[in-house]
């Protein structure tokens, strides 16, 4: 709203000072992306040959990026970064909506003790846990395998206190309109309060496949086999191993981790600022 | 009399009927009061289970084990009180490394936050591109930092890099910015700045969106009609709140930052750009210093949570929930 008017007044030189800086600005943003892709595409001699050229003079992208999918595992651990992202998304929801259902919908003893307790949850850092989370993967004989790298997270804080604040807003008579209608419970919050709460839901997985697939501090902890790791992981041992000398692909690898959630942000920009922030404006 | 006495009667001459009566009549009601708790408990159990094995045994384990002087795989242990902070807190890595996670907050924060607000004063103060130029600066929150990381070191190479041939190309002084220890904290904070300054920005924009526009004509009726009176009358006094809620966030994330120290100075040139969290991982996990590491854990925890906690109190003046 104040937008507008301050759009009214802003006089042309005021305009064109606006667009000067935050292009500008933006553009030393982006200036670590470009390099990345830049340096993908350039022969080791033209990236040792300091130059500040963004396109090479020779064009090497075939060589470097056909290198780091097949000299190091990258499908490999990108298909990991999904399985883990996937598996964990689904079992937080599983495990999270009908909590959050209880707690907006229902009336019992101990509903405030249990949101306290998951207002605690939200406020704790999840590398404080890893110690310990450590010893439980290990005492459970899981540690190195699929099932270490998501069970810190099959549920989530954040995803009950999400769902609630959403499913609170959905009125009751929907809720007493569906046990007349004969749902169960249960049904009620797959069939009705989901559906229902999608936006929550999106924001939500987005938040969660983010925070999952570039996280680097419980995988480096969880796993040590090349075939299970995540991307980041994957990508920092990579370069460990190449010693810094072979950039080309190390800089091919790179941008193909960061690419897929780049595409989905550009295609649905709206959804991931809301997601990602959504935690700190509610 | 026997009539009117019935009632009370009732309980001595025929005590099952009167159980009976109250109990039906409490019945539905209470009946329905309790499967709908039961209802509740079940659909809310896997979620209370897995909230107490997987947050709240850790944490109390972590207070435990940091009063132990257990090492990771020792078969016995013993309790040793407070001897692990005593241990910390004398511990010149440790005190190097809470000294240089505060000083690297103390550049993201403000970094953070000046440029982030000046960004959103410049996107909101005009109409055009708004949502290209907020998805330029928000880019790097969502990029993978271990990548990025990786790209900010091509950058920062001391010889073929970018930032040191722009340098050289101006005519100033070059350094190896990751190799010294002057510089490597102070980058890897420049690093956490282009980071976090999307996040930051996108918050404040969701602030200015929240300043009713009566108080913008009011501004204008006395006469405030540059921007920058504006500015300084009505738009930065109602960012108050939310600019005390963007700086313990971002403080947060900085308290918390860890990929780029791993990826690019590992702590180092000696312990220049140690940080809490990788000091906490690397005497956890490549030390197996178990109780060690859990006391690095809970002094953390008590850092982290002491900012919410200011947090909260922030928010409650604001927001209330349901």
């Amino acid at each position: 709203m104040s937008a507008s008017t301050s759009t009214n007044r802003l006089s042309p030189p005021a305009a064109i000072l606006r667009h000067a800086v935050l292009l500008a600005t933006g553009a030393l943003i982006l200036v670590p992306f470009v390099w990345m892709a830049s340096l993908s595409l350039k022969p080791p001699g033209e990236i040792f040959r300091a130059s500040f050229s963004f396109w090479p003079a020779q064009f090497y992208g075939v060589e470097n990026y056909t290198k780091a999918l097949t000299e190091v595992p990258l499908p490999r651990y990108m298909g990991n970064g999904l399985v883990v992202c996937v598996l964990i998304l689904g079992v937080q929801i599983l495990v999270c909506a009908p909590c959050a259902y209880a707690l907006a919908k229902l009336h019992f003893l101990g509903r405030d003790l249990l949101f306290g307790l998951v207002l605690v949850g939200l406020l704790l850092p999840h590398q404080v846990l890893s110690l310990p989370l450590f010893i439980l993967g290990y005492q459970l004989g899981i540690l190195n395998t699929y099932a270490a790298l998501v069970f810190p997270y099959v549920v989530s804080p954040f995803g009950i206190f999400l769902f609630r604040q959403f499913f609170k807003t959905i009125p009751d008579d929907v809720v007493h309109a569906a046990r007349l209608d004969g749902l169960s419970e249960i049904a009620i919050v797959w069939k009705i309060m989901v559906p229902m709460a999608l936006p929550a839901v999106i924001a939500f997985s987005i938040f969660s496949v983010v925070s999952h697939w570039n996280d680097l501090f419980w995988p480096l902890i969880a796993v040590r086999d090349q075939s299970l790791m995540p991307p980041p992981l994957g990508i920092m041992a990579f370069k460990n191993e190449e010693a810094g000398n072979d950039y080309g692909p190390l800089m091919a690898a790179s941008t193909l981790v960061v690419l897929p959630l780049l595409i989905a942000f550009l295609a649905a920009q709206k959804w991931f600022v809301e997601g990602l922030t959504g935690g700190a404006v509610k | 009399m026997s009539e009117p006495l019935s009632l009370s009667d009732t309980s001595e001459e025929e005590p099952a009927t009167r159980g009976v009566r109250i109990s039906s009549a409490a019945s539905p009601a209470r009946r329905r009061a309790f499967a709908e708790a039961l209802a509740a408990w079940t659909l809310a159990g896997p979620a209370v289970f897995f909230l107490l094995v997987l947050f709240f045994l850790p944490v109390l384990g972590v207070f435990v084990i940091a009063l132990t002087d257990w090492q990771f795989g020792a078969r016995s242990l013993s309790f040793i009180g407070l001897a692990n902070f005593r241990q910390v807190f004398a511990d010149a890595v440790f005190r190097a490394s809470l000294l240089n996670t505060v000083v690297y907050v103390l550049i993201v924060v403000p970094g953070t936050i000046i440029l982030a607000l000046l960004i959103a004063l410049l996107i909101e103060s005009g109409k055009s591109c708004r949502s290209f130029y907020r998805a330029v600066h928000f880019l790097p929150f969502m990029a993978t930092l271990t990548a990025m990381a990786i790209a900010w070191e091509a950058l920062l190479h001391p010889t073929i890099g970018l930032v040191n041939q722009a340098l050289a190309g101006l005519g100033l002084p070059t350094a190896n910015w990751l190799r010294d220890e002057n510089t490597a904290l102070p980058v890897l904070a420049v690093i956490g700045i282009w980071q976090n300054l999307g996040y930051a920005m996108v918050l404040f924009l969701a602030g200015l969106k929240g300043i009713p526009q009566d108080l913008y004509d009011a501004a204008d009726v006395d006469g405030a009609d540059l921007w920058l009176d504006r500015l300084r009358t009505v738009t930065l006094p109602m960012l108050g709140p939310v600019s005390m809620f963007v700086v313990i966030v971002v403080a947060l994330r900085a308290f918390e930052s860890f990929d780029t120290v791993k990826v690019l100075t590992q702590g180092g040139p000696g312990h220049a750009s140690e940080v809490l969290l990788y000091t906490l991982y690397r005497e956890s996990f490549e030390y197996l210093r178990t109780g060690y590491g859990a006391a690095v854990a809970v002094v953390f925890l008590a850092i982290v949570v002491t900012l919410t906690l200011v947090q909260v109190r922030v928010m409650d003046r604001k927001v209330h929930y349901q």
